[in-house]
Parts: structure tokens; sequence; C-alpha cells
């Protein structure tokens, strides 16, 4: 049984990235004071204490014998696992063994699994969820400012905005609390859909889905032709301008209008508002990410930024809303296929030299940049794909795009080994599951939205027969062959090492301890020097490039990777819904949120759904080429008539994701996941 | 493997993009080695943009569509001040005017268009030049021109009251010229505008201090004087600013021998009756569309890229629905597909099962007519109501079913929206009060009834405003009700 502490511990919430402060007692949940949440917390922040005592936690090892998941003694799993993975690295080469990490995880899981992968599986083979979240703003953002930190300023300067541009972004119900540093800002809210955020907004702009850059292109347009160019500082802080502009000039509001839906008034409107505007931000999230063009839409936004003279001044900026708690963090140590700790590029000789000497391994034996995500995982069990798959805080059954064939790469593995703590979608078709700690029950640091790292003490004992990854991850390696002290299993250890690890890169980290973070500092990355005070605000005086400047991106308009067809004529969008997390395997499980919203639905215009002969309250059969989602119809009035919305947080035949299209950006490899042809019909 | 040579015979937003589309498509010149002759001395520039230019919003430099090393970075022979003597057909060869010569395999007409200048007394001098004080607005020289004669407070007559007629005539009166429309027609824009359109335009416009002559021919130009109209009044104007439309460039194609009739004639494929000769653009005349905007001609560069440069043979152009926007500051005026259709008026026997929705509120300066058939968009005019002007033009372009509250599509999203915020009393107990915390208006009654009198004694029973806290004012009202509802008070 759970033992619990007596005493309150200080803590933050396990779900997205705004780390909203709590306090926990046993498994009760009570907000605190924490300048992101201020003292709020959504239902879900309320419920979180329940999924420590709930009765489907996993608190034993399972391996699947005959076909069935039974449980098994730690032993007995990690000596199965370890000897297929010997027995098929043997057979195959180490590259057939692949890793998929998850952008929940702590900042010292994340990046030893990442030193897991090439030291003691030497394989190339890894990446994570993460790129299905953050990977176009992070290019983007590399590529304007030589440095991706989702938002290069505390959420608390946001409280100052008199215009907040949000594009593609739904926080009234992702992280609400995060509404209440935008209170007293003039909203302008991008999104397809009138979502509880676009209710609040001053002006809703409501592009057709996957056309987010030719508007940003047409208010780059109004921002010029109308006299708001930041001329001065164009010319001191950026480059690239001129490229930027001839693209944009062919982009004049009227043209733009006829592409999006968005009329020309209004984009001149969002212009002279934000120009307007003393203090002014422009934050993009998933709804403009997550394209097969989702850089260069990011980028298009960034432009729009730059000629405001928004980024690098004190009380305006740029940012991205990073999705996943340790969106951040799990971007920047190594669980990503191209690179190193400390954000440094694995295909960088200086940066492989740096690391493999921080981890005592000769260089030439780090592997070379392997498969992005969705590759990865459209590979497994294929001739040239590995045939082993270690899975960590990810359930890509449900959340990957396409998702039913992900599902039967999945199957085609010869072995599928997962760690969670409940038995997810994924982990019930996996060879072995290994039960692990969660959130309250280990020490662990996150980065949260704006950069900053935080500490998260355990709170309470885990159960008996949970460990915790790190320990996982060591007596897997110590079985592969590798010194046992080579891989820690103290979190403050491994942060330790992962600081110095990240010494010198773009996210350093060196500087920072447990002792620091435990004393209360509020440090923001880079953090340099143990004395360093942080870097709130990186790019006041200069970006990271190494002209200092910012730049602007030469990007146009494509559209829709599957513009819709008399076939499927309709346009499919995915999201969120305030009461549950990503996949769902976490929040389905909590009675209260379940209750809330309990199944799939589909929002569709009253006069869409009659055309289909469909029903409000009544089932729906979404298709598209990929596969086809029961849920049941909520008629919305404000919908567009050819736009339906699906969140993506239920199983089975509930799957979103079994409509979504994995078409990829050529940069980030972001999939496709907010437009897709489909069709509406009712379920035979 | 040698590159077919592709030369395009001008060098304006057709030719440009051709060349840029091209180049996108056979990014090394493998497959195209390219040429492009302009006779104008400055890269390409947008021509769209001119009215913008005239209204001072942006400068000469920012409608340039390339930069000086554009061609030279794509590998393209660009040859600007180039002025092309004859196509010869036989020899595949075109002939400069200095006597030079330049092969091609395939050739692409995209000469454009030249504005037309009515044989009003006058307007040009005897050498068949425009007389002084008259300005064509057709290209950034015209646009140069006209800002150079313009002094605020002094007249401008602007004969043409047409899209560009009036652009213009908006830019100048943003300008401080005291601008005066001649029209010969009684109605402006008749091409694209019926009779309620016209006039809530013209107030419109006038509102803004243009001047207008409806309805009357100009019959001469008294340089420094103005014009004098056929019924004998004057117009005074120190410049007249011709936009009485274009005409297709047509000569060469037609000295070729190729097929022209008001433009040059061109199949699904942008071929002339040569098939080694495509034309695209202003000059050329494809039965799916009309002439004069960059819209088309961007959507046959792009299928004839395609065909050039092989990546995709069967690409062909069917034709581009046409949707007129005027871009004048404050005036929001768009037009599209059959705007005259009009079952009342028309000869129509009944068997056109055409629907027509008309808004008219000429006090605020807005008309709305939406025409619909089978269900789709087919037509509609939209003024002063942007956001309904976007809707459709969406729904026109992609043929999407019209929703069935037609008012309410024409009233854009001002209907279901500006629905007034109803009070918390009135809403029902399912509503949700705090989105945050999932807590209806029912909850929140249940807890009060059960003692918790106020917001911070609600918020721990029922979590209510614990999360953003936007919900703060609504509970609080909700107390307020209940405090007024309870017997007693």
């Amino acid at each position: 049984m759970t033992s619990t502490a007596v005493r309150a511990v200080d803590t933050h919430c396990p779900y997205c990235a705004l780390q909203c402060g709590m306090s926990l007692t046993g498994n009760e949940v009570q907000p605190r004071e924490f300048p992101t949440n201020r003292g709020g917390l959504c239902q879900k922040g309320w419920t979180a204490g329940e999924l420590l005592t709930n009765r489907t936690r996993l608190t034993t090892p399972l391996l699947r014998v005959d076909g069935e998941l039974r449980p098994a003694s730690w032993g007995e799993a990690l000596d199965f696992t370890a000897r297929r993975i010997a027995e098929i690295q043997a057979a195959h080469g180490r590259d057939a063994v692949a890793v998929f990490g998850g952008g929940g995880l702590t900042n010292e899981k994340a990046y030893l699994l990442g030193k897991f992968a090439r030291v003691a599986l030497g394989t190339a083979q890894i990446d994570y969820n993460g790129r299905f979240c953050m990977s176009s703003a992070a290019a983007a953002g590399i590529a304007a400012f030589g440095m991706d930190r989702g938002m290069p300023f505390p959420v608390t300067d946001l409280d100052e905005a008199d215009v907040v541009l949000l594009a593609g972004g739904n926080p009234a119900e992702t992280m609400p609390p995060f509404v209440s540093h935008l209170s007293d800002a003039r909203l302008i809210v991008v999104d397809p859909r009138r979502t509880p955020t676009a209710e609040r907004a001053a002006l809703h702009l409501r592009p057709a889905p996957g056309t987010d850059l030719a508007l940003s292109l047409g208010i780059l347009h109004a921002v010029v032709a109308d006299g708001h160019l930041a001329t001065d500082y164009v010319s001191r802080r950026t480059n690239g301008f001129d490229e930027a502009w001839r693209i944009a000039a062919a982009w004049w509001p009227e043209r733009a209008e006829r592409v999006t839906g968005v009329s020309a008034t209004d984009q001149r409107r969002a212009a002279a508002l934000l120009a307007s505007a003393r203090n002014a931000y422009i934050l993009t999230a998933r709804g403009s990410e997550q394209h097969a063009s989702g850089v260069a839409m990011v980028g298009g936004w960034i432009n729009l930024a730059l000629a405001l003279g928004l980024p690098g001044r004190e009380g305006s900026g740029f940012g991205c809303l990073t999705g996943q708690g340790n969106g951040q963090g799990g971007r920047e140590h190594g669980q990503k296929a191209d690179q190193l700790p400390g954000y440094r590029k694995i295909s960088d000789p200086a940066a492989r030299e740096f690391v493999a000497g921080v981890w005592g391994v000769d260089p030439d034996s780090l592997p070379g940049p392997g498969r992005s995500a969705y590759e990865l995982l459209d590979a497994l069990g294929t001739p040239a794909g590995p045939r082993a798959l270690l899975l960590f805080g990810s359930n890509p059954v449900v959340s990957a795009p396409r998702a039913g064939h992900v599902t039967d790469r999945l199957d085609a593995l010869d072995l599928l080994v997962t760690a969670d703590f409940v038995l997810s979608e994924t982990a019930s078709r996996a060879d072995v599951v290994f039960p692990v700690t969660q959130w309250a029950e280990e020490d662990g640091t996150m980065t949260n939205l704006e950069g900053r790292i935080l500490l998260r003490r355990r709170a309470i004992t885990p159960p008996e027969g949970v460990r915790c990854d790190l320990e996982l991850l060591r007596d897997l390696a110590v079985r592969l062959g590798q010194p046992a002290d080579r891989f820690p299993v103290d979190p403050e250890t491994v942060f330790a090492e992962l600081g110095a690890a990240s010494r010198g890169g773009i996210a350093d980290y060196s500087g920072i301890s447990y002792d620091r973070l435990s004393a209360g500092e509020a440090l923001h990355w880079p953090v340099p020097a143990p004395g360093h005070p942080g870097t709130p605000r990186p790019f006041l005086d200069h970006f990271a490039h190494p002209d200092g400047r910012a730049r602007f991106a030469a990007v146009d308009h494509t559209g829709p990777a599957e513009p819709p067809d008399a076939e499927f004529p309709l346009q499919a969008t995915t999201g969120r819904v305030l009461q549950h997390y990503q996949s769902g395997a976490q929040t389905r499980r909590v009675p209260e949120l379940l209750a809330a919203v309990p199944e799939a639905y589909v929002e569709v215009h009253p006069d869409t759904a009659a055309r289909a002969g469909l029903t409000d309250g009544g089932p729906a059969l979404v298709s598209s080429r990929r596969g086809e989602v029961r849920a049941t119809v909520r008629c919305v009035d404000s919908m567009r008539p050819d736009v339906v919305f699906l969140p993506f947080h239920f199983p089975g035949a509930q799957r979103a994701n079994l409509l979504t299209n994995p078409a990829l950006d050529p940069t980030s490899r972001m999939p496709e996941f907010k437009v897709c042809a489909v069709k509406l019909g009712r379920p035979e | 493997m040698t590159p077919r040579r592709v030369v395009i015979l001008g060098y304006g937003m057709a030719g440009a993009r051709l060349a840029e589309d091209i180049r996108r498509a056979d990014p090394s010149g493998e497959r195209v080695a390219l040429t492009v002759l302009g006779d104008e001395p400055h890269p390409a520039y947008n021509r769209v943009l001119l009215s913008t230019v005239l209204a001072g919003g942006l400068d000469t430099p920012s409608v340039a569509l390339h930069d000086e090393h554009w061609a030279d970075n794509l590998g393209v022979d660009l040859r600007r001040n180039t002025v092309v003597a004859k196509i010869d057909r036989a020899a595949r060869k075109v002939h400069l005017a200095d006597d030079s010569t330049v092969d091609y395999d395939a050739l692409v007409v995209a000469t454009g268009s030249r504005a037309w200048v009515p044989p009003i007394d006058g307007l040009r001098a005897e050498d068949g030049a425009l007389a002084p004080g008259v300005a064509t607005f057709r290209t950034l020289a015209d646009c140069a021109h006209i800002l150079d004669q313009i002094r605020p407070g002094a007249p401008v007559a602007v004969l043409g009251g047409g899209l560009l007629g009036l652009e213009a005539a908006r830019g100048l009166v943003g300008r401080g010229s005291l601008v005066t429309v001649v029209h010969p027609r009684k109605r402006l824009m008749e091409r694209q505008l019926d009779s309620g359109a016209g006039r809530v335009l013209l107030d419109s416009l006038r509102g803004k201090g243009i001047e207008f002559r409806l309805g009357i021919e100009a019959t001469r130009y008294l340089p420094g004087d103005g014009l004098k109209l056929a019924d004998g009044s004057a117009v005074p104007a120190d410049l007249v600013v011709v936009a009485t439309g274009v005409r297709a460039e047509t000569e060469l194609a037609a000295e070729a021998g190729l097929a022209v009739d008001r433009g040059i004639v061109i199949d699904d494929s942008l071929r002339t009756n040569d098939p080694r000769i495509h034309a695209i653009g202003d000059c050329a005349q494809h039965p799916g569309t009309v002439s004069g905007l960059v819209a088309p001609a961007w959507e046959q560069a792009a299928v004839l890229a395609a065909l050039l440069t092989g990546t995709d043979p069967a690409a062909r152009y069917h034709g581009t629905a046409v949707v007129t926007r005027l871009k004048a500051r404050d005036i929001d005026l768009a037009a599209l597909g059959e705007t005259h259709l009009d079952p009342d008026t028309d000869d129509s026997d009944g068997s056109d099962d055409v629907e027509v929705v008309r808004m008219a509120d000429p006090a605020r300066g807005r008309y709305a007519k939406l025409v619909v058939r089978n269900d789709k968009v087919v037509g509609a005019i939209l003024f002063g109501v942007p956001d309904a002007a976007a809707t459709i033009t969406q729904l026109y372009d992609r043929g999407t079913p019209v929703p069935e509250d037609r008012l309410a599509l024409l009233l854009g999203r001002a209907l279901p929206e500006g629905a007034a915020a109803t009070g918390v009393g009135d809403l029902p107990a399912g509503a949700l009060i705090c989105r945050c915390n999932s807590i209806s208006k029912g909850k929140l009654v249940s807890a009060w009834r059960e003692g918790a009198r106020d917001v911070p004694a609600l918020a721990k029973a029922t979590r209510a405003t614990t999360g953003c806290g936007g919900c703060r004012d609504a509970v609080s009202d909700l107390t307020a009700w209940l405090r007024a509802a309870e017997p007693g008070q």
C-alpha cells in the first residue's frame, strides 16, 4: 500500500508546461501561489492526486507469456529484456533497437534516456513525442533567434501587455490559469474555431485550417502598407527583411482574405491593434505549428513580431506556448534524434567530443542522427527498421498521427518494452511493461514554458514494486555490459552530470544545483556558472546568432498537404479539451474528469450535420483516407460549415489520430495533425 | 540532356511569376534554359500595389518583385531595356530591335496590356504622346508622373469610374487633391455592380470628398484648364488621370500570325494556335476568365511552368473564378460571380431556380446581395460587410453549400456574436460558469443553498473561480441574484 507523508510538500502539477504550483498532503492537492498560476488550478490540477492511489496503477512488471501480459518479478523482466535486446542487436545490428521518449519525463530521465540510447544501446534510433509537439516552434525559433527557449521572458511579463496575439492556442482550455496573465490585455486570437479563448478575444481571426501563414503574411503586408513598420528596429536588430517583404508584398490583405477567409478589414485591425500597443506579444501554439509547413507558419508569425519590433524588447516579445509538462527541458538534453545534451547537435564534432568526454566514452562510439518520431514509428518492424522499441512516457497508439498504421507497426516489432505507471493503450500491446514512479513519488526537475527550471520534490513514497525510470535504465545498462556508475540512479547526481554535459551549450544548466533550486531561486536557462543569476530575458541586448541579430524567414504560404476534394469535402482539425491531457492515459483514469468528458465527440456546424443525416447527440462516423473514427455529434453554430473538430484523447475506435495525416514538415519533421480531409457519415 | 530553350516575352507580373515557377520546379536549370526579355529598365514590380503607392502606403522600392541579383541567383538570362521587333515562327527566333536574335524551343508571350486612352480631343498631343497634364495609371512610371503633378488642394479629374479609376480617386483624395470622377455610365463599376450597390458606393465615395459626373461623356481636354463635358459644363483639372480600361498587347503576336481576338487566343494548355508558342496574363484570352487581374495570370503561370518543365504534363488551366475587390481605404467592396442575376427584374422564364437575398442599409453604407443556385453561391456583391465578404468568397471558391440561414450569412458574424449577454439569472442550471473546473450554475446554486454565501465560500465548496479567475464576476453576480431572490428580500 501507499504510505503517505503527513506534512504538505510543495510541488508542481504533473500535467502541462505551466507547471502550476501546488502542495500535496498525501494525495490531497491544494493550490499554491506560484508566478505561473498565482494560486489557480484547473480541474486536472485539483484532481491530480487521484492517480497516486488509482486502482489501475501498475505495481508489478508484466511479461507477455502465451500472448498475455502476466505479472513477473523485476529480475525476470529485466533479464528477459536485456537478453532480447542483446539477441536482436547481435542479429540485426545496434540500430535494430530504438528508444522513444516523452515530453513529460523529468530532465534527469530525458537526459539519461539519451545517454542510455547512445552509450548502452549504441543506437542512433531515438526520438520522442515532443517531435509532435514543439519541433516546429523550436526550429523556427532557432532559425530566427539562434536559440529555442519557448518563452524568452517570464510569464508574468504578459501581465503588463496591452495587446497579445495568440496564434493557434486555446489556453482557456489547455492551461487555464495562464489566462489570468492575459486579463488586462486586448487579445487577438487566431483559431478556426470559436474556442473559449476566442470568446475572450477583442478580435477573433478565423482562418481556414492550414492557412495561418497566408494570414500572417496579409497582416505583415498591412503593417507595412499602413505605416506601422518598426523601421529603426528592423535595421538595427534584424537581417533578411527585404526577402521576407518581397513575399509578403504579394499578400495584400484582400488576397490573403480569399485564401484564409479572414476579412482584409480584420487583418488591418490586427495590424493596427498590435502597432498601437506600448507592450505587445505574439504567441504561437500547436494550431499554427502542427502542420507539414509548421516551421514556415511559425516563421510567418515571427516575421510579424520582428516587423513590429517586439522580440528582445522589455515588455514585448515573441514566444511559443510549450505544451507538455517538460516540453521545454525534454527538447534540450538529448532524447531528440539529432541532439546531445545542452541543445547540442549530434552531428557537430566538437559537441560529440565534449559530451563523450563527460560520459567517458570514445566520441567515435557515439552514433549519428537517427529517424524523427513519425519516421521512426513508421519504420518499426520493417526490413530496414528497428525490431525492438523501448518506450518511456508516451502513448503513440493514441497520440501518433495515422494511429492505426502506427499501431500496426508497433505490433510488427519483435520486442516492445514500455515504462509507465498505468497500462496505457500502447503498454497493453507491449511484451514487457515496467511499473515506474510518477511525479510526486520521485525527485526531479522540470523546465517550464518560460525556461525556468523547477525542482519537484518527492512528496510520497511510491507503492511497493514500483521503481524509478533511472533505476530501470541503470539495471538494463548493467545487464548490457555498462559500468553501474555510468548510470547513476540518484536524480540529484544525474542532474549534476546533466549540468556538466550541458556546459557551454545553448541550454546551459551548469550553474544550477538542487541546492539553488531548493532555496527558491528563479533560474531561467542559460545559467552558465554557479553564481550566475540565470537569464529570464535572453534577447534584450542581442539575439543568439553570432552577429546578434534576429533573422526574418523568407516563407510563403503553401496550404494544407491534403486539400479537401469531392470524396473528402470537409477538413478535420484536432485538439484538446480542458478535462483531458494528451492521450488521456492519465486523465481518463480520474473519475471526475472522465465523467465531465467521457467520450470522443465531433463538433460540426448544424447545417453540415443535417446534410450528412446526423443529429446533435447522435453517433457519427468521421472518415479520412487513413481511417475512420466514431464520435458523438455536437452541433456548434459557430463552426465553419466546412470544418469539423475532434479532441484526440480517446482510445480505440474513438481515436481522432486514426484520421490525421503524417505529412511531415521538411525541417522539423512535424506531422500535419491540424488539418486533413474527411467526410462525415452515419455509422452502420 | 540539353535543356529546352524557353523564352518569355515580357518581364511584368505574369512573366516574372512564370520565371519563378519554372525555377522552383527546375532549380538547377537542367530542364529549361530560361531567357526573359523585358522593355522596362527596372526589375519587375507588383502592379496590384500601384494604388497603394498612389495612396502613399508603400514606396516604389517596396513594390519590386525582385532585387537586382534575382536573375543571376536563379540562372535566368534576363535582358531588361530590350525591345522585341518580331517573332519569326518558321525559324523559331525572336528578333530584337537591335537586330540580334534569340532562338527558342518554346516561346511564351506575356506582354500584358496597355492603358487605353479614349479618343477625346486634347488628350493626346500631335505626335500621339499624352498631352501635358494627362496621365494614364498603369505603370510605376505613370504613378511617379501622377505623384509629381499633384498638389494638395489642386483639382484632378479622373476619367473612368471602374475599379482602377476609383482606387486612383480614393488615393488622390487621401493626398489632398480635389478629385472629380467623370464616367460615361450612370453607375459606377457597372460591370460588377447592380444599381443598389452602385448607389451605396457612390454615396460612400462622396462622403470621402470625391465629386462625380456620371452618365456624361467628356468631349475635350483643355490643357491647364480641365475637361469639357458633353453638356457644355467644365470640370477643372490641373491633371487628368485616364483610367478607362486596358487593351491587350497583341501586336507582335498578330504580326506573327497568331490567332488574336480581344487577346491572344489560348487553350487549356495555354497554347496559341502555334503549339510552340504560349501566352499568359493580360495579353491572353482564355474562355474561362476575364483579363486585367493578377489571379488568372498567376494560376496560368503555375500551370505553364508545370508543362514547360515537364513536372506535370497533365496540368491544365480551366479558368479562374473572379472576385473583384476594391482596394481603397475605408471602403470594403467585393463583387464575385454573376452579380447581375435578378429573378424579379430579369426576363427569367422561371425555370432558373436562382435565389437572391438582398440587404440594403444605405444610411450606414452597407449593401449585400447574394445569388444562390442549387445551394451554392454563384454571385454576390458585398459592400461594408467585411465578414460576410470573406465568408461568402470562401463559400464561392470552395463550392461549400450555403448555410440555411442566408440572412445571418449576409450579416456576417454580427448576428450570432452580437447577441446581448444574458444575465446570470436567466441562464439554465446546466450552464457552465467556471469552465476551468466544470462548475455549472446548478452546482453553485446547490452550494449556496448549503450555506456557501459568498465568492470565497463558493470557491471553497465548488472550486469555482480557482482556475483562471475569469468567472469571479459571474459568481459574484450569481450570489447577488440568489440573495435578491431569497424570500423576505
